[in-house]
């Protein structure tokens, strides 16, 4: 099966809605879990990891919630597909470098993503669109219960789950979710936050995780320590901290508009202006400013756009995705080209922002 | 000198921090000292230099009795390897390098004892051998005060719960 049509399309992934989705993307919770008696993958023998995933695919494919799931080895992925789910943040970009020995297993709706021989054997994860960690947590938590039952775990009573790196050990769990924060960006009171949350054991990576760049304003946090308190305990702090991100992230807006009214006019306006009118654009340009456009609506400077417009936007424009819809081979120039085209025609009946007049004294 | 988190740009700011005679140092290039924030050293506290890297700076096993050479009976895995990786061999490594990763995990984790969930089978066992463990604490304690008719009767419960089936069968707790 190809997995661009199993895929829901990037129209349907725009209108995916959750609780807090003005600023709150999507969340995740992954558990990570190994065999008993079997290497890591990173260790293991090519045999011993085939092995490995002949055992787990089966029992993944079995059960319930994975019905009509797409199940796949990961070399009978090209590398424009394993690219495209990296871009939809449904594989890490370490499995995406996987070939014989790993494999996938995706559930119709894409709430739940299991990747085999990763890091470890079993990397589970269930997604949400929205703020919903605590459902994404019980949905997880039900899977591996059912997995339980056709797997032997790695698994100690003092160390909990045995994990390749001890980073993961004991309940395997990570918790996080993407967040839009161009308001605390402009406001310049990002580096202040994401140092307090890390003060708070929790990390904040960039858009693609670990070791990547926060374009487009998004940012990742998650917890980091998994070893010593219970999953619940974990779901529930980062749960809390990220309502207090929320609300500095609605805060710095609403202080913008107000005191720097004209400073977050020009970043929206010129973001526009180069989307609407550029006739060659990186992947990298596009997404800064398509945050730019997505605080715009939120802002209510667009009142005829939707959010799902721009959300939209934000998947095809990146370089798989964008490559995917053309047969010939782009070089890095030619897509380019045909992003800016992509953009200035979806953006050419989207007027320029509304700006009401500023108050005097402004 | 590599700055110490991107581990590509040459580092510029060097943070020492002496904590119970151990000296902890950090390297970072300029972009990553900004990024941290640690380009203000007056607000940062260098405490945090651990987090600060992840894992980072201390991520070593320390020298366990068998050495360097300790191997993973199991898989061939050595105390060297881990250095290299920072990933273990397979899930008995655990064991094997146990004494090593205590201190590891220590800076790594909130404890160094797993409170969460637990397979279903386990758990039955693990409920089990607590109860087992309190019984036989109860029935040293009654014959000590010579309370024998408490004795005999936990004697019984004990003898019960060690004939009942592995943890299969649902026990009550």
């Amino acid at each position: 099966m190809d997995i661009h049509e199993f895929l829901i399309t990037p129209a349907e992934a725009a209108r995916l809605s959750g609780p807090h989705d003005r600023i709150v993307m999507s969340s995740r919770v992954r558990l990570a879990r190994n065999l008993k008696g079997a290497a890591f993958p990173g260790w293991a023998k090519k045999p011993e990891r085939i092995k490995v995933l002949e055992t787990v695919r089966p029992a993944v494919e079995s059960l319930t919630e994975m019905k009509g799931a797409f199940s796949e080895v990961m070399d009978n992925l090209g590398p424009l597909d394993k690219q495209i789910l990296v871009e939809r943040h449904l594989i890490s970009r370490e499995h995406a470098a996987k070939s014989s020995g790993s494999g996938l297993v995706l559930n119709r709706e894409e709430t739940f993503c299991v990747l085999i021989n990763e890091e470890d054997h079993l990397r589970m994860q269930a997604l949400r669109p929205g703020l919903q960690l605590r459902q994404a947590w019980s949905a997880i938590d039900r899977l591996d219960s059912a997995l339980e039952k056709k797997l032997e775990y790695a698994f100690s009573n003092e160390l909990g789950y045995l994990t390749a790196c001890p980073t993961n050990l004991g309940t395997g769990i990570r918790v996080s979710a993407m967040l839009h924060l161009p308001g605390l960006v402009l406001a310049e009171q990002i580096n202040p936050i994401i140092q307090s949350v890390n003060k708070l054991g929790l990390a904040v990576r960039g858009l693609y995780g670990e070791g990547t760049e926060a374009l487009g304003n998004v940012f990742q946090v998650s917890n980091q320590m998994t070893l010593g308190e219970s999953e619940t305990t974990i779901v529930e702090r980062l749960d809390k901290v990220l309502l207090q991100i929320i609300e500095h992230e609605e805060n710095a807006r609403q202080t913008l508009l107000e005191k720097k009214t004209k400073s977050v006019y020009n970043h929206i306006g010129r973001a526009y202006g180069i989307l609407a009118n550029a006739h060659s654009i990186s992947s990298k340009e596009t997404m800064n400013l398509l945050s730019l456009m997505r605080l715009g609506v939120e802002l209510g400077l667009f009142p005829e756009v939707d959010r799902a417009l721009v959300d939209e936007l934000f998947i095809l424009t990146q370089p798989a995705h964008l490559q995917k819809q053309f047969s010939d081979k782009l070089s890095a120039e030619e897509r380019d080209l045909l992003r800016s085209d992509m953009v200035r025609d979806r953006l050419k009946n989207v007027s320029r922002p509304s700006v009401k007049p500023p108050k005097p004294g402004n | 000198m590599q700055c110490s988190v991107c581990k590509e740009k040459p580092a510029t700011v060097f943070l020492t921090h002496i904590e119970n005679d151990k000296m902890h140092k950090v390297n970072l290039c300029e972009d990553c000292a900004k990024t941290k924030g640690v380009d203000n050293p007056t607000t940062f506290s260098l405490a945090d230099a651990d987090l600060l890297l992840g894992l980072g700076a201390s991520q070593e096993i320390t020298q366990t009795p068998g050495g360097a050479d300790l191997k993973c009976p199991r898989c061939g895995f050595s105390q060297a390897d881990f250095k290299k990786t920072g990933r273990l061999g397979c899930p008995e490594c655990y064991q094997v390098f146990a004494g090593g990763l205590e201190g590891l995990l220590k800076t790594m984790h909130k404890g160094t004892r797993h409170t969460g969930k637990a397979p279903e089978a386990l758990r039955q066992l693990r409920d089990t051998t607590e109860r087992l463990k309190s019984l036989q604490k109860k029935l040293a304690k009654a014959i000590e005060s010579e309370d024998f008719e408490q004795a005999a009767q936990l004697r019984d419960e004990l003898k019960q719960l060690n004939e009942s089936p592995p943890p299969s069968a649902k026990s009550a707790p």
